[in-house]
């Protein structure tokens, strides 16, 4: 089954993501890309404690994982790949052509941001960057739970 | 003389539980301004971190947290490793929160540790 769920999602790790999606999808595995949690044990031991243990957890930088991408496409078990921001998906999406599809799932309000849904905060440049990774021919589309449904980049930007 | 400054509970949770035990706290006991909610809901990281920061305050502080993993905890124990008097416990429930508002007189670690078995012993399934 391989990825079944590329995702963005600012919390990486957490309820929605382990419960909503990892439940119905069976999840046996979930690839968190963050250079930054990469880095850090502590981090990355944080991010486990919210994950069953029948779940494995794989850490790995942008580099990593567009290296790993195949394997992991190749896993037969069902894995979900988060990443917590937009650049972060851009990065891998560059490095990897295994990237076809996206999964807007939550990203927050800051300053500077404004409402596209009720989970999908944006500045106009990553709005842009956005419409720029689909227009590359990568599927964006947005969806925070798997009983909602997926909205397609023209609903929410 | 050295007093220690009574601790502060901030319950951390998803959507409205924290609110809604802090009122069921306040009703039974008619302790009111010693609990403190915080909700993830509409929070990066970054967002949940300052609404943490507003709630512990000055003071020595246990952070009650919902669950045992997710966006609640990680950013409580974000916080909590950046601040010393700050303790966290997981797995909230009302009776850890009935014993805590009696006794936050404690450093914050041990008042974590006495809320976690306060609260376990009230976990039972009854005949």
């Amino acid at each position: 089954m391989s990825i079944a769920l590329y995702r963005i999602d600012d919390r990486l790790i957490h309820g929605q993501v382990v419960v909503g999606w990892g439940q119905p999808l069976d999840c046996s595995f979930i690839v968190l890309v963050d250079d930054e949690v990469r880095g850090s044990d502590w981090e990355q031991d944080l991010y486990r404690m919210g994950v069953p243990p029948h779940i494995d957890v794989v850490f790995a930088s942008v580099a990593e994982a567009a290296e790993r991408l195949p394997a992991w496409e190749a896993d037969p078990r069902v894995g979900i790949l988060l990443v917590g921001d937009i650049d972060t998906a851009v990065a891998l999406a560059a490095r990897s052509d295994r990237v076809k599809r996206v999964n807007v799932g939550g990203i927050h309000h800051r300053a500077g941001r404004s409402e596209r849904l009720r989970y999908v905060y944006l500045t106009d440049d990553e709005a842009a960057k956005l419409r720029r990774l689909a227009a590359s021919g990568v599927e964006v589309t947005a969806q925070d739970v798997p009983t909602a449904r997926a909205l397609p980049l023209g609903d929410f930007l | 003389m050295n007093e220690r400054q009574p601790l502060r509970g901030v319950i951390v949770s998803h959507a409205a539980v924290a609110q809604a035990l802090v009122s069921a706290v306040a009703a039974i006991t008619g302790i009111d301004g010693v609990l403190v909610p915080v909700s993830n809901e509409g929070c990066d990281n970054d967002a949940l971190s300052e609404r943490l920061r507003q709630a512990v305050g000055q003071g020595p502080a246990v952070l009650f947290v919902d669950l045992p993993g997710g966006s609640c905890l990680t950013g409580s124990a974000r916080y909590a490793r950046q601040h010393a008097d700050v303790a966290v416990v997981t797995g909230v429930n009302l009776a850890m929160l009935l014993d805590f508002v009696f006794h936050r007189d404690a450093r914050p670690a041990d008042a974590a540790q006495r809320a976690a078995e306060a609260g376990g012993k009230a976990i039972r399934v009854t005949a």
